[in-house]
């Protein structure tokens, strides 16, 4: 086991006592808690951590957050938990952590595909675009699988994934994001005020630059301490939430932020079945965003050596995780940060070989001199050399040249303002040239940045910035005016502000082409260069031709320099160029935290009748019907769909059924002019209907076609109980409500749903009387007396039932309702009954066989919202004399009176074998290249020993008796065309 | 003869979910103008506040929207419905039973709020869902009618065959530490 | 997801609505003495501004009610909301 060689002695914010061992691409490791991957493998002078996306070069460190764009890795928990593409530089480590690199084969220092860099002259940008165009035959055969199998970053875990995720919805005041020091005085101020306040930061210890903060004092006292200070009081607030280890990565419409809070993926041991991540889902009446600015590289050729890295990085791995990220280190600097940087690094016995200011000279500058420090001005950026680790790099400063060893290149070119939260928010960005930085400007939400997001990058500056903007928050949030409060008086050794250096750094050697400008999508100057030669303007094109900032860190550290080059290369200013689209997410988060508690069989609602368990007992095979779950068919001893459905369709028409009719639409329709809104509203004649009667209602849209149907029974003068498809029942009784409420409010009526206060238990066959006239009280089931089409109320099994005669089979039916409560108990007294006459359970599947028997339509199968009532062949149910109802217009309209429209008809096949597929188009034998119809319905009917089918032809009810053809793959199957109802046309079963 | 004891479709039972048991549901549906008179004649004011309820010895009636309420008696008989309707004869409105339409569940405890949090993006902060508030809402996707009856408890209201659904999300939250 | 100000119940979270389309297209009274053309502009013809619409809204999962909403179709910003059968308020720019 390799031991921290680059671990300063003392200093950091790690725990020395708490040792912890890991792994990387199954090498040991030793760590301190407290540690990330990162910092743990810098400790142990491992900088090369993966290969470049495209030209496979070998890659470092480059960052200390979440703008890295090389240290992506894969951790592996066990068989199911495997997480590819996280950053090395947010991943914290516990003990017994294995990770491993990506994108190389077979190892990080010997790389196959290394190859494509020698040849990268010949993959410049575009070239996929350009290159694989021809033979179009090789596309799909040669290239096409070859760039896949080069493609992708990371491997996708090859388990379904054992953890579990939670979400939450959450309300506060003030959401503040970021607990850098603009954050945390945003929090303190706004919590001072008595607003409910949620504070999140994506790392694990709250305190963004502070973490890191030497040689700095705020009141007095070191940063450190009063940072403790700070968290101390916000956490012993009621009305502060504050959540560690948390992204804010989306901001929505309306102030809805969503939070990716980490939960167990630091600990070595979770407790099992507690979730790995929580969405949260936050509402907030004011934001602050404080999210710090991250800091530029800078683009000068062969800049992506392992070892090269950004200066606030190396300074981060010092001053928090005690980690020289070298021993000789040269720093290249557009910025005072890389002063400020080398001094720290000085100050803890690192060797800084040169700083190489692109700029010229400067009072930071004569102070570092002064310090013993070596400072070439006016710098160009040769390159560098080094194969697995930079090993020099050339400067050429006052004409002359000059190659110096290091260790560690750090690159200091200024801070880019973190605005992608803003800008999601849709606010209006605006250029600095002083700061030389987008800055936020209009807000659209109820927003307010703070701190160096929004240009603050100095220390005391972001403290009070935050300050306000928290005070201001809770103001606008609805509580009491408070005074801001007197900025914190702050001393910083090396003090830090704007400006630096967008684009290429200079260099005396412009034809060396790897300057790289995006290191996660090895995008180069040279390529976007090349892009503006050939044309492309629009920095929206520039991104997408070169794919530069499309990577899963979107260019956080390369959008800036990709304008700027641009800028130069086409004469413009950066504002000129404008900026590409923020979205979200800000950092890349799992499926898992999306997905939540939907997965598995909690995806989506499993609606169950309360059939359901016996169905389940009885070994039904079910299917969904929009979220219900319905029992297709009830096999026995082993039997297929066609095997039971079959027997099912026999004992039906044989004894009897029975089938659980639950998932029905009701709507109760109540009031003194219901007859008249049932008038409005169906295509049917209502007032004539008597109480205790049914009638099969169809309704349309208003576009004339039809939209639902079902039968509806009169309860009372004033009550009507209306029945509609199983999918159709929020969707009707959603478009009732709508004409009652913005057309017809004259009308005195009312809607309630019943779907789900009813269970309905579908006895169907000639047995069907006898089963449940013993079980029924208080109502003569005899055919006089209780005719086909009748509706009444009375008692079953003791409890409320309320029984309609209506028929879906052709056969003697009735539908007995009864409060769901009593379903299942009703359902098995009947059931029981009905042993004695051999009663069998159906399900959907033969429910859909005995109604093609007859002729019957479902909506959705033989109506695909095209057919007219008189398409369907219910013309017959249309009231004449109504001067109005929903759809009547329409139906007047030229086309939809044409004869030529396709009509419902059936179809016997010549093979009586046959079973048509359901969708198929029908031809006439003379046009076999023109459809004149489909296949709408298709089964074997066991009853009448052939195969059946339903249709919806063109003029069909002009060709009864012609002979059309079915076109398969394997040849045309002959039709005859016949009338829909193939069994008891007369309709004598229903009426025994 | 028959077991007529009414099936619940929930699974488990624990301090901070627990059914409710039968209830006796009816909506009832009238316009603005009638509210007093069919108040007097229910025995309870029917509220007349958005979101609002009232409750009067077992007999609750919450507002679920401006011209529906949601009637509700803590111990459900069979003939409950039919003798409200006998009080309101005469009366311009619509009345529904319901009882067996919905089932009914407790949230309650310190946690009540934060595991209804799971899946219902209201506010429930007592500021802005105080005691004796109720309205329609999602619970994830299933609609809900939610009632907080006291500080730390909460009535569930939800459609029958999204019972298990909605339960079965329940217990994950309730099972976070 | 929009905060909408249902007029009866206040601020509430978008999925609780449904959306019904432009506000303030009235069902003819008598649709027989339409026109083809007048009736094919009742059912189809619809606007499709950048800017303020006036629109329908139904608090579906809430109160249950219809009612109108003009809403900024280029910020999602929601700038009134207000009864069936109310007019289109004046909005100042």
């Amino acid at each position: 086991m390799t031991t921290g060689h680059f671990r300063t002695p003392s200093g950091g914010r790690i725990d020395r006592s708490r040792p912890l061992r890991f792994s990387f691409d199954g090498r040991s490791y030793s760590g301190f808690e407290g540690d990330t991957v990162a910092s743990a493998l810098l400790a142990n002078g491992v900088h090369l951590v993966g290969r470049s996306f495209k030209y496979h070069r070998p890659r470092g460190i480059m960052g200390a957050g979440p703008d890295e764009p090389n240290a992506l890795i894969g951790v592996r928990r066990d068989q199911g938990r495997y997480t590819p593409n996280l950053l090395a530089t947010q991943t914290e480590l516990y003990d017994g952590l294995d990770a491993v690199s990506q994108n190389r084969h077979p190892s990080l220092e010997k790389d196959r595909m290394a190859v494509n860099d020698r040849f990268s002259r010949f993959i410049p940008a575009g070239f996929y675009y350009k290159t694989f165009m021809w033979p179009r035959k090789a596309w799909d055969r040669l290239f096409e699988p070859r760039i896949r199998a080069a493609a992708g970053l990371g491997i996708a875990p090859s388990e379904s994934d054992p953890d579990s995720y939670a979400q939450r919805y959450a309300h506060c005041d003030v959401l503040v994001i970021g607990a850098g020091p603009a954050g945390l005085t945003a929090a303190m101020e706004a919590a001072k005020s008595g607003a409910q306040i949620i504070l999140c930061d994506d790392r694990a210890a709250m305190g963004g630059s502070l973490l890191a903060a030497n040689q700095v004092t705020i009141d007095g006292a070191p940063a450190a301490r009063w940072l403790a200070g700070m968290l101390d009081s916000l956490a012993g607030m009621a009305n502060v939430t504050l959540l560690p280890r948390t992204s804010a990565f989306g901001y929505y419409p309306h102030n809805w932020i969503g939070l990716a809070q980490k939960l167990t993926d630091h600990l070595a041991d979770a407790a099992p079945g507690q979730p790995r991540e929580r969405l949260w889902q936050v509402r907030a009446k004011q934001v602050v965003i404080a999210a710090g600015a991250i800091e530029r590289p800078l683009v000068f050729p062969d800049n992506d050596r392992p070892g090269i890295m950004l200066a606030d990085a190396a300074r981060t791995y010092l001053q928090q995780y005690g980690v020289e990220v070298g021993r000789k280190v040269v720093i290249v600097a557009a910025h005072d940060n890389g002063y400020r940087t080398a001094h720290e690094l000085k100050d803890a016995g690192i060797d800084i070989a040169a700083i190489a200011d692109i700029r010229g000279d400067s009072p930071v500058a004569a102070r570092a001199r002064q310090a013993g420090l070596r400072v070439l001005t006016n710098a160009a950026i040769d390159g560098t050399t080094g194969k697995l680790r930079v090993a020099s790099i050339t400067l050429t400063s006052g004409g002359k040249r000059e190659t110096f060893a290091c260790d560690a290149v750090l690159m200091a070119g200024g801070f880019t303002p973190s605005v992608h939260l803003f800008s999601q928010s849709r606010g209006k960005l605006m250029w600095n040239e002083d700061l030389q930085a987008y800055l936020p400007d209009q807000s659209a939400e109820a927003e307010r940045s703070a701190g160096a997001c929004r240009g603050h990058f100095a220390l005391d500056e972001a403290l009070a910035d935050g300050a306000e903007a928290g005070r201001s928050a809770a103001e606008a949030a609805g509580y009491p005016f408070r005074p801001a409060i007197i900025p914190l008086a702050c001393a910083v050794a090396h003090p830090v502000g704007g400006g630096g250096h967008i684009g290429a750094a200079p260099t005396s050697d412009p034809s060396r082409p790897k300057a790289f400008v995006d290191w996660q999508n090895d995008v180069t100057a040279a390529d976007i260069l090349l892009a503006a030669r050939e044309g492309f303007l629009s920095i929206e094109h520039v991104k997408r031709y070169t794919t530069t900032g499309m990577a899963t860190d979107q260019g956080k550290l390369s959008n800036i320099n990709a304008l700027g080059i641009v800028a130069e290369a086409t004469g413009r200013t950066i504002p000129e160029v404008g900026l590409t689209t923020f979205r979200a997410p800000y950092t890349p988060i799992s499926f898992g935290t999306l997905a939540g508690r939907a997965r598995r069989d909690l995806l989506d609602p499993a609606r169950i009748t309360a059939i359901n368990d016996w169905a389940i007992e009885q070994g039904a095979v079910f299917e969904d019907v929009g979220n219900w779950k319905r029992a297709h068919f009830f096999p026995k001893n082993g039997e297929d769909l066609h095997a039971s459905v079959a027997r099912e369709c026999l004992a039906v028409r044989e004894s009897v059924g029975i089938f659980d009719a639950s998932t029905l639409g009701k709507i109760e329709i109540v009031g003194p002019d219901a007859a008249e809104f049932m008038n409005r509203f169906y295509v049917n004649a209502w007032t004539k209907l008597g109480v205790g009667k049914c009638r099969y209602g169809v309704l349309l849209r208003e576009d004339g076609f039809v939209l639902d149907d079902g039968v509806v029974g009169r309860l009372a003068p004033d009550r009507f109980h209306v029945t509609t498809t199983t999918s159709g029942a929020a969707r009707v009784l959603g478009m009732m409500e709508d004409y009652l409420q913005t057309e017809w409010s004259d009308l005195d009526v009312w809607l309630t749903s019943t779907t789900e206060q009813w269970s309905v238990i579908a006895v169907q066959g000639p047995k069907a009387r006898e089963v449940i006239e013993p079980l029924v009280q208080g109502l003569d089931l005899s055919p006089d007396a209780f005719p086909h089409m009748s509706i009444a109320d009375a008692r079953i099994c003791g409890v409320p039932m309320r029984l309609m005669r209506v028929s879906f089979t052709g056969e003697l039916g009735f539908e007995v309702n009864v409060p769901s409560g009593y379903g299942a108990m009703v359902w098995q007294a009947i059931w029981e009954r009905g042993q004695a006459h051999d009663m069998v359970a159906y399900g959907t599947e033969t429910m859909h066989v005995l109604r093609a028997e007859k002729g019957f339509i479902i909506i959705g199968q033989e109506t695909d919202g095209t057919v007219t009532p008189d398409d369907a062949g219910l013309a017959w149910a249309i009231g004449k004399a109504k001067p109005d109802f929903v759809g009547k217009r329409s139906l007047a309209r030229p086309a939809m009176t044409d004869p030529d429209r396709k009509q419902l008809v059936g179809l016997l096949t010549r093979d009586p074998r046959i079973v048509l597929e359901e969708g198929a188009q029908i031809v006439a034998p003379a046009a076999e290249d023109r459809s004149i119809g489909h296949v709408t319905s298709a089964y074997h009917s066991s009853v009448l020993g052939k195969s059946i089918a339903l249709a919806m032809v063109r003029a069909g009810r002009a060709r009864l008796g012609e002979r059309l053809e079915v076109p398969m793959p394997g040849g045309s199957i002959a039709v005859d065309v016949v009338a829909p109802v193939f069994f008891d046309p007369k309709g004598d079963r229903v009426n025994v | 003869m028959f077991e007529s004891r009414i099936a619940s479709p929930f699974a488990g039972e624990s301090d901070a979910i627990a059914s409710l048991g039968p209830i006796g549901r009816a909506v009832l549906r009238c316009r603005e103008a009638d509210i007093g008179s069919i108040s007097d004649k229910l025995g309870i004011a029917l509220p007349r506040a958005a979101c609002r309820s009232e409750s009067n010895g077992p007999s609750s009636a919450l507002w679920l929207g401006p011209d529906e309420w949601l009637l509700l008696h803590a111990d459900l008989q069979d003939d409950w419905v039919s003798r409200l309707a006998a009080h309101l004869e005469g009366e311009l409105c619509s009345l529904v039973d319901v009882s067996h339409r919905q089932v009914a569940l407790a949230v309650q405890g310190a946690r009540a709020a934060e595991i209804l949090a799971s899946g219902c993006a209201l506010d429930l902060s007592p500021r802005a869902f105080p005691v004796g508030m109720c309205t329609r809402t999602m619970f994830a996707r299933a609609e809900v009618v939610l009632w907080r009856t006291g500080s730390m408890s909460f009535h569930l209201d939800v459609w029958r065959s999204f019972a298990r659904y909605v339960e079965a999300l329940l217990r994950e939250a309730e099972s976070e530490n | 997801m929009l905060i909408i100000p249902c007029p009866y119940c206040g601020e509430r979270p978008e999925l609780e609505f449904s959306y019904g389309g432009q506000a303030h297209i009235d069902r003819p009274l008598a649709p027989s003495d339409l026109s083809d053309e007048e009736w094919n502009s009742y059912l189809y013809v619809r606007a499709n501004p950048k800017g303020r619409h006036a629109e329908r809204w139904r608090h579906i999962h809430g109160c249950a009610r219809f009612f109108n909403a003009v809403r900024d179709t280029r910020t999602d910003h929601i700038l009134a909301t207000y009864k069936v059968g109310e007019p289109e308020p004046e909005i100042p720019a």
